[in-house]
């Protein structure tokens, strides 16, 4: 039989606000424990929530960027629950009036667009860590308690004219496009490992065309895209075989288990969590005027699909290229800004994804701390175009700019790699490899053609590689022919 | 005439012209509470040495030529449910017996900014729940009008602390009125501010949308003073009013010819001792002949004041007590073996009955299946309670009523009887449920000589005209007195 999945994505990710959701505190990963903390944050008895008013600006311009739609007066719950990493136990969150709900975003499917339908984009606290040491002691952290946690869940079932998730390779690209879009909106890091990004798919399967939902499994702790390909794809694999055994699929929650290339059983969901959600008397409604969230509104920058398909138009790059080029918002701003003042956009492309990030790469740094400026590649390519330094040059000059931050023309003439354009020397040059090598020009002018290359390279070496391989060319063509 | 004795702005005044030293005033009072505390047993702990300690402070600013507050050296009780930095602050529960908070609540900061020395922690019903103080961990309150007698609840300590002269004023914290029903039955003015009037940032939660911080004091113009110190927006208290605070010694005027009062029908009927019925209905010919209108008015949906009260009281308690667990601070049972037995245990042993029962009630109502039934309709109705009195307000400026049924009761006496007990809270939950500000003044004494409190309310942010029918009232009337103290007070 065939089947189909059904995926949902519950994704959270923690805002880079400087300070708390609810208190002064400052917002960074590790620290020394329970050093970033406060009477709020930690529920001492009598301190108050007041909400960071940057941390719902950020998760406004989410809503707004994944097309929700906005509550213009939305409001807190309480999510009463026990748990010692909850200093209140009771989670401040949004319950039935998110501040955004009914958005999408787009993702590709095998050269498709595909629209996945989101439920929701909410608002809350994120918890502290429980430390295991040693004894069967435990210890709470709470820096991380109170950190402004966004949550963003997909729609399941899609409403018209919208998709869902249905296969591991959807909910990575899912994943991806959404870290993308944060990271562009400058709100989180959206870091898997260190968890300031958490990925939730639910999980099931069905025989193709049913429209009955199966039973769903959770899977937690994710904490990479690769992870959660493989992870998706196990899950779907292994309800297809309890289903094709004849099992029943049971509901659970199920992590991924990276030694053994699996999902195992974390948890059983018994029954529904009673949560005891009432509204949060200790807070009052936010109430978002028009103006305010246009202004928001207006502050978003050019997101990554509409930016990717102005360079394939105003630059004519392929679609793949203007792809890797919007992944980064800083790489696809370098290039933006290179592409604006050179002639030849695409080969301006072609080096900043080959040349470029290859030694981004190298450096291990991020592009907006190399120092290398958008000027300098153009430097490098007019001084190429103008045949005075060819691509192999070109290549160690870019290096050493990238290195050590010297003009081109500097470095071009400290290194004395000025290409050879002058047809004398070539010529006499290309006089000498023809006579040192009697036995190949004859064997070129029994029609062995790929000969070309040795006596190219063979020039080339002797002008230690600064002559123009256009000149040379020419000239043995002349000679031999 | 001994200090202790004086009102808070006659000691202001007494310190203002140098005629007595904040030291000599704390002294005073640190006497007065060795001498009556045994008795009354008004705190859960004496803060004698940083009462002495913030007096000297003062005077020697006032030395130094500094332009001093206006309450500056004049000693105040705290109700132990505000957080104190350094000072054990146990909410009487004994979940919280040794707690000691880092931090200053803002009522409690304030204090501190307007050089008013801290007596101590006054007792009261555990976590504010109740109306005798007999729900207090530790010990019973006495009324020092009748030692044999409830100061009533929850701010019981604080009334006693006020009444027994232990203190000049005190501050207190009222949910379903817990300053008011005590200032009644202790003889003593209590103000229960506008929601949101007074900062809660560092009060001990029991029912967020219903508390609210007050002022217990000797005579009205002691609460606009105490008023002035405590009142403003706050930032750490997101449901602090924004709006500006007046200075409410301005609204002190016997002026109040014209004012327009209502007297709901619904406050004098059933269940209204005789002698407290007598004393309001003399109250509103009293207010006639100052020149005001009194009107019998009907508020239909107040009698379910009770009820909704007791479903949203106990539904934000529920959660709000949830922190108490073991695991941060205060009592974490010995028998502790993982985290839900640090859970179970702790609670158990932590919380007294009324506790125990308010958090079951809250439980049950915010439970799936019974929250539309319960919590969503009480909420409907409470709106209905407000809607009354916004139209009451729409033609008169005050409310008035008997701050609470009867007179105090004697310790042990109602104990088993909690629906009775529940009921002395009838009068006063209204205002809650509203919002808006309401007070209890004396306004005479039953057969038995016990005070009686006549209630004031006024529309949100109405405090001055409900101070200015306050002390027209006290100012030609003769009800404010002292207690003497079975065997003997001087």
């Amino acid at each position: 039989m065939k089947y189909d999945a059904v995926i949902g994505m519950e994704v959270h990710v923690e805002l880079s606000t400087r300070s708390k959701m609810f208190c002064g505190c400052r917002v960074d990963f590790g620290g020394e424990p329970n050093t970033r903390c406060c009477p709020v944050c930690t529920g001492m008895p009598g301190s108050l929530p007041s909400v960071n008013r940057r941390a719902v600006e950020f998760m406004l311009k989410a809503a707004l960027a994944l097309n929700c739609k906005i509550n213009y007066e939305n409001y807190f719950h309480r999510k009463n629950y026990y748990y010692p990493d909850l200093p209140k136990n009771f989670q401040t969150s949004q319950y039935d009036s998110p501040i955004g709900y009914n958005g999408y975003l787009e993702i590709n499917s095998g050269g498709k667009t595909k629209k996945i339908a989101i439920l929701r984009v909410h608002m809350e606290e994120d918890t502290g860590k429980l430390l295991h040491v040693e004894g069967g002691k435990s210890l709470v952290d709470y820096n991380r308690s109170g950190t402004p946690l966004m949550e963003i869940v997909t729609r399941v079932p899609a409403p018209e004219g919208y998709d869902i998730i249905e296969n591991a390779e959807e909910a990575r690209e899912y994943v991806q496009r959404l870290r993308q879009l944060l990271v562009y909106l400058k709100i989180s890091d959206c870091r898997m490992e260190e968890g300031s990004m958490r990925c939730e798919p639910n999980i099931s399967v069905r025989p193709a065309g049913s429209d009955r939902l199966g039973t769903k499994t959770e899977l937690k702790n994710l904490n990479s895209f690769r992870v959660v390909h493989l992870a998706t794809d196990y899950e779907i694999k292994r309800q297809i075989a309890c289903l094709e055994e004849g099992e029943k699929i049971v509901q659970e929650t199920r992590r991924w288990d990276d030694a053994r290339d699996e999902t195992t059983i974390m948890r059983t969901k018994e029954s529904a969590q009673e949560y005891r959600y009432f509204p949060e008397p200790d807070l009052v409604p936010i109430r978002l005027s028009e103006e305010y969230v246009e202004e928001v509104r207006s502050q978003i920058p050019e997101l990554p699909i509409p930016k990717r398909d102005r360079f394939v138009k105003d630059y004519s790059l392929p679609l793949t290229d203007a792809e890797v080029l919007v992944d980064d918002p800083s790489l696809a701003d370098f290039f933006d800004r290179t592409a604006a003042m050179v002639k030849n956009p695409k080969a301006a492309a072609n080096w900043i994804m080959t040349e470029l990030l290859k030694l981004v790469n190298e450096s291990g740094r991020p592009l907006a701390e190399c120092g290398i400026k958008p000027e300098d590649v153009k430097a490098v390519l007019e001084l190429m175009d103008s045949g005075k330094i060819n691509r192999n040059a070109a290549k160690q000059v870019f290096a050493e700019m990238f290195a050590t931050g010297k003009a081109a023309e500097a470095i071009v003439k400290e290194k004395g790699l000025e290409q050879v354009s002058d047809t004398s020397s070539i010529e006499e040059c290309v006089d000498r490899i023809l006579a040192a090598n009697p036995k190949e020009v004859q064997r070129f002018r029994d029609g062995e053609a790929k000969l070309m290359g040795f006596f190219t390279g063979q020039v080339m070496r002797e002008m230690k590689g600064k002559a123009n391989p256009a000149v040379v060319g020419k000239i043995l063509k002349e000679k031999l022919g | 005439m001994e200090l202790y004795e004086l009102t808070a702005h006659e000691l202001a005044e007494l310190i203002r012209t140098r005629k007595a030293s904040a030291a000599e005033i704390a002294r005073s009072f640190a006497g007065r509470i060795a001498e009556k505390e045994d008795a009354v047993k008004a705190y859960i702990t004496v803060t004698e040495d940083k009462m002495l300690q913030a007096a000297e402070e003062t005077d020697r600013l006032a030395a130094a030529g500094e332009l001093l507050p206006p309450l500056a050296g004049v000693p105040c009780a705290v109700k132990d449910n505000m957080s104190t930095a350094g000072v054990r602050t146990t909410a009487a529960s004994r979940i919280l017996e040794n707690y000691v908070p880092v931090y200053n609540a803002t009522a409690v900061e304030k204090l501190e900014e307007n050089l008013i020395p801290m007596t101590g922690k006054a007792n009261l019903d555990e976590f504010a729940m109740g109306s005798s103080c007999e729900n207090s961990a530790f010990f019973p309150t006495r009324n020092p009008w009748d030692l044999s007698r409830v100061p009533g609840g929850s701010s019981g300590g604080s009334a006693a602390a006020v009444a027994a002269d232990e203190c000049a004023f005190a501050l207190g914290s009222d949910t379903g009125g817990s300053i008011r029903q005590p200032a009644s039955f202790c003889g003593i003015v209590g103000v229960k501010p506008t929601y949101g009037r007074v900062s809660r940032y560092g009060l001990l939660a029991f029912a967020s949308s219903l508390d609210q911080i007050g002022p217990m004091t000797k005579d009205v113009e002691d609460a606009a003073l105490a008023l002035n110190v405590i009142c403003g927006r706050d930032v750490m208290d997101s449901t602090s009013l924004s709006a500006e605070a007046p200075d409410f010694t301005k609204a002190l005027t016997t002026e109040i010819k014209g004012m327009k009062i209502a007297v709901p029908r619904e406050f004098m009927e059933k269940g209204i001792a005789e002698d407290t019925k007598g004393a309001v209905l003399a109250a509103m010919k009293h207010y006639e002949e100052l020149g005001a209108v009194v009107e019998y008015v009907s508020m239909p949906n107040v009698g379910y004041g009770l009820p909704v009260y007791y479903i949203i009281a106990p539904a934000e308690c529920s959660s709000n007590l949830a922190r108490y667990d073991g695991v941060k601070y205060g009592h974490r049972s010995p028998l502790s073996r993982d985290t839900f037995s640090m859970y179970k245990k702790s609670r158990t042993e932590g919380f007294g009955p009324e506790v125990k029962q308010r958090i079951m009630i809250g439980t049950y109502a915010l439970s799936a299946g019974y929250y539309d039934a319960y919590y969503l309709k009480a909420q409907k109705v409470r709106t209905l309670v407000k809607n009354d009195f916004e139209k009451i307000f729409s033609e008169y400026d005050v409310i008035i009523s008997p701050t609470a049924p009867d007179t105090a009761f004697g310790i042990g006496e109602q104990t088993d009887d909690p629906y009775t007990m529940k009921l002395a809270d009838i009068c006063t939950i209204p205002a809650n449920l509203a919002g808006i500000p309401a007070m209890s003044l004396p306004c005479g004494f039953d057969g038995k000589g016990l005070p009686i409190g006549l209630q004031i309310m006024a529309p949100a942010l109405g405090e001055e005209v409900m101070l200015r029918a306050a002390y027209a009232f006290e100012q030609t009337s003769d009800f404010r007195k002292k207690p003497a103290f079975p065997g003997g007070n001087k």
